[in-house]
């Protein structure tokens, strides 16, 4: 049969049945089951109303659990089982063996830069394109087309990013983007402004700026004295602390490094930076998506608040970090954790692109070779468990936030 | 607001500049595939797409006709010679200097004449035009001949010929786009279905443990696909369903479920009650209210959901790799097929180039035409 007249009849039979079930299942309780006629008419609607909600949501639930709940729980089990044992209980093996793996480790590592990086990079563009679309009369069309990126597939993006990385040999002409823009630097006054002295300088107010976060929250903690929330205050800190070391070192690094100019650089090969290479592609992705929503969330702010910072003589820059900042902390978080989501299952990008290789793994592509090319279930599962647990703290998040604004 | 200090234009002009800045560089990568899908193999190989569009230089290794074919070689006066055109029909390329050794490209300027050995002779023209004679018959293959070329900008429609309608089984992708198809239109309306159905549940009718399956939609919002990998392949494969649509379809609205019932919910909830209470006391049933007001009414939400599955759907691989595609191959996507292609054919951008551009020309139509709600839809899911 033509697979597209194959493909269009399974299409109507899936989409049919689904349709199918909620009117013949709503026209069996009605009309056969509890019919709103008869003798005991009052009794059957309000029964067939106590079982109505079930109905509707039987097929929600059952997908949900299926499909969502349940393989928590497998998975969890999975990790704890081996199969070749034919599923007998080992306890912590799989995971002891994960981690005596150099590989699981060099995933983690590299997911915690992404973890770092991606999300910063993305929220400070999209705030960026925000704040600067909202200024000029053609910002909508500007804006749907750094938004437009959101459509394409990881994959997609992939082979984009691959042509802009692409490298030929030294003596013909390079059709990729990176290396052409590399050849034009050679070691002048313009190699040390742009490769030196921009970076080192980047790099410097990052650790300024992670400094400062980290103060204020230690101010914090020691103005409202120990709560909940120090906890987590503690653990920004430390975060901030690490990333206050790693730029220092990524500045000092960006002065003396030796940089091989004239070479045409196979840019996937190069540990370190090819992982950030490969992060660029997710951060031009998401940027549209952070730009949208700050975007919103700036228009949102009261304009009177605004008003009320010129007549007092804010400059710009003290309007928007003194009064819009503040006011779009909220929407910052939320895109935050968003991306920060969308980061803990990269999968396609890596596998398109390096497959892991070059030190360049992360565990959602460290799990899948676990499960698919070394059948390995054991360690497969853990690993999956492993993203779970870095997941769990958004998750409960969240759902505490919805159960208060429900009350 | 801006105007209030009077010093807009310069700040203006610095906004200007660096908007268009930041959309050509978020445009640009997207841009070099576009531009490089519409160029041949050796436009490509030969210089950067951003060059397209001006005269290229490029350098190109040709062959003469074989003296040995039925027919390339004329006797003249004794002189054995075969003529013709280094180039295809019709281009416009112009020799500026060639060779016939692969260490000097370069040796022989357009319309010079070079001795090879045992007498024969090369004359290469600038519109690629040859002439090679011998005074003894030759035999065997055609000569190499090192071109330095100027080529006008040329732009060729054969890439996307090849890439849809060859029916080639490595390059084509009609058969990967009508599966991609079959997974995505069904993946979408099914969950949109099931959903909006379970949202109006949980926003308008009352029973039980309706804030904690609230919650619950919420929780499970976030877990990520990579658990539910193993299980539910292995349970696929227990109970028959194996590698296959149907299985991709029900993955796909179990991982879609949560935010369609997460959004939908949040839309339906905000309808005025008036309505929906009115239409109770008229006599109308649950279901009747649902299909005649609820639906029609969350339109909008619906549409915002629909694109973002869509656009998921489309642009998924883990899912399609892990229950779908099975070791016949007879069932790819056009996802895997573009990896496969990195893997077969990482060098032939034309293909991999065209290939992609054909994958994500549908999503970027569907994002263009209804951004509107794609926007008004991630709105409704983050911002809270």
């Amino acid at each position: 049969m033509n697979p597209a007249l194959q493909g269009l009849i399974t299409i109507i039979i899936g989409v049919g049945g689904c349709v199918a079930y909620f009117y013949f299942s709503n026209q069996f309780l009605d009309k056969v089951l509890l019919p709103a006629k008869g003798a005991n008419a009052g009794r059957n609607i309000n029964r067939a109303n106590l079982i109505r909600p079930w109905l509707f949501l039987f097929p929600a639930i059952f997908a949900l659990g299926l499909y969502l709940a349940y393989p928590v729980v497998a998975t969890l089990w999975y990790s704890v089982t081996d199969r070749n044992q034919g599923g007998a209980f080992v306890g912590f093996a799989n995971y002891q063996r994960m981690m005596a793996d150099p590989k699981f480790w060099e995933a983690l590592r590299n997911n915690m830069l992404w973890l770092i990086i991606v999300p910063a990079a993305s929220t400070a563009f999209g705030l960026l394109a925000a704040q600067l679309t909202d200024r000029i009369k053609w910002g909508a069309f500007a804006k749907s087309l750094i938004f437009m990126p959101m459509a394409i597939s990881f994959v997609g993006a992939s082979v984009i990013f691959k042509l802009i990385y692409d490298t030929r040999p030294v003596d013909q002409n390079q059709i990729g983007a990176l290396n052409a823009l590399w050849l034009q630097f050679d070691g002048g006054i313009g190699s040390f402004l742009i490769l030196r002295l921009l970076p080192g300088a980047l790099m410097i107010c990052a650790a300024v700026l992670a400094l400062f976060v980290a103060y204020t929250n230690a101010q914090t903690i020691r103005e409202k004295g120990a709560s909940a929330g120090s906890v987590l205050r503690i653990v920004l800190i430390a975060v901030m602390a690490y990333v206050i070391y790693a730029t220092l070192g990524l500045a000092y690094g960006a002065f003396t490094n030796v940089h091989p100019y004239g070479e045409p650089q196979t840019w996937m090969t190069i540990p370190g930076w090819n992982s950030f290479l490969l992060m660029v592609v997710l951060i031009w992705i998401q940027t549209g998506f952070a730009m949208v929503i700050l975007s919103a969330a700036l228009r949102g702010i009261p304009e009177e608040t605004i008003e009320a910072a010129i007549v007092d003589g804010a400059n710009p820059f003290q309007v928007f970090f003194k009064i819009k900042m503040p006011q779009i902390a909220g929407t910052i978080v939320v895109v935050w954790t968003t991306i920060t989501l969308v980061v803990l299952k990269v999968f396609d990008i890596v596998f398109a692109m390096t497959n892991g290789q070059w030190e360049t793994q992360v565990l959602a592509n460290y799990m899948f070779d676990k499960l698919f090319r070394a059948s390995d279930w054991g360690v497969g599962s853990a690993s999956a468990m492993v993203i779970m647990l870095l997941v769990s703290p958004i998750l409960v998040w969240n759902v505490y936030n919805a159960r208060k604004e429900m009350r | 607001m801006d105007g209030i200090a009077g010093r807009t234009s310069a700040l203006n002009w610095i906004v200007q500049i660096s908007v268009v800045a930041l959309v050509a560089l978020w445009l640009f990568p997207t841009l070099g595939l576009l531009v490089s899908s519409f160029r041949t193999a050796d436009q490509i190989s030969g210089s950067g797409w951003w060059g397209a569009l001006t005269a290229s230089e490029q350098n190109l290794t040709l062959r003469t006709a074989n003296p040995g074919d039925d027919g390339a070689q004329m006797l003249v006066d004794g002189v054995y010679s075969v003529q013709g055109q280094l180039f295809g029909e019709g281009s416009e390329a112009q020799i500026s200097t060639w060779g016939t050794s692969s260490l000097r490209i370069s040796e022989f300027a357009a319309g010079d004449t070079a001795d090879l050995s045992d007498g024969e002779t090369l004359t290469v023209q600038a519109d690629g035009a040859y002439v090679w004679s011998s005074p003894t018959e030759m035999t065997g293959r055609g000569q190499r001949i090192f071109v330095t070329a100027t080529t006008p900008p040329e732009f060729t429609l054969q890439n996307y010929d090849r890439v849809l309608f060859s029916g080639d089984s490595t390059d084509g992708m009609t058969r990967a786009f009508l599966n991609t198809l079959t997974v995505t239109i069904p993946a979408t309306i099914i969950p949109i279905v099931i959903a909006a159905f379970a949202a109006y549940a949980l926003a308008w009718m009352d029973f039980p443990g309706r804030a904690l399956l609230i919650a619950a939609v919420v929780g499970l919002l976030v877990v990520p696909l990579q658990l539910a990998l193993i299980p539910l392949l292995r349970l696929h494969l227990e109970i028959g369903i194996g590698k296959g649509y149907l299985g991709t379809w029900l993955a796909h609205t179990g991982f879609g479920l949560p935010l369609a019932i997460y959004l939908l919910r949040n839309y339906m909830v905000g309808l005025p009650r008036d309505i929906i209470e009115n239409a109770k006391v008229d006599g109308a049933t649950d279901f009747q209210i649902f299909t005649k007001i609820i639906l029609p009414l969350s339109f909008p939400a619906l549409a915002s959901f629909a694109i973002f599955q869509f656009l998921w759907t489309w642009n998924d691989l883990l899912v399609a790799k892990v229950f779908l595609i099975d070791a016949t191959g007879e069932t790819t996507v056009m996802t895997n097929q573009i990896v496969e292609l990195l893997g077969t054919r990482g060098g032939n951008w034309e293909i991999l180039a065209t290939a992609a551009f054909v994958s994500i020309a549908v999503p970027l139509a569907v994002f263009f035409a209804m951004q509107r709600y794609l926007v008004r839809g991630l709105l409704a899911g983050s911002v809270k």
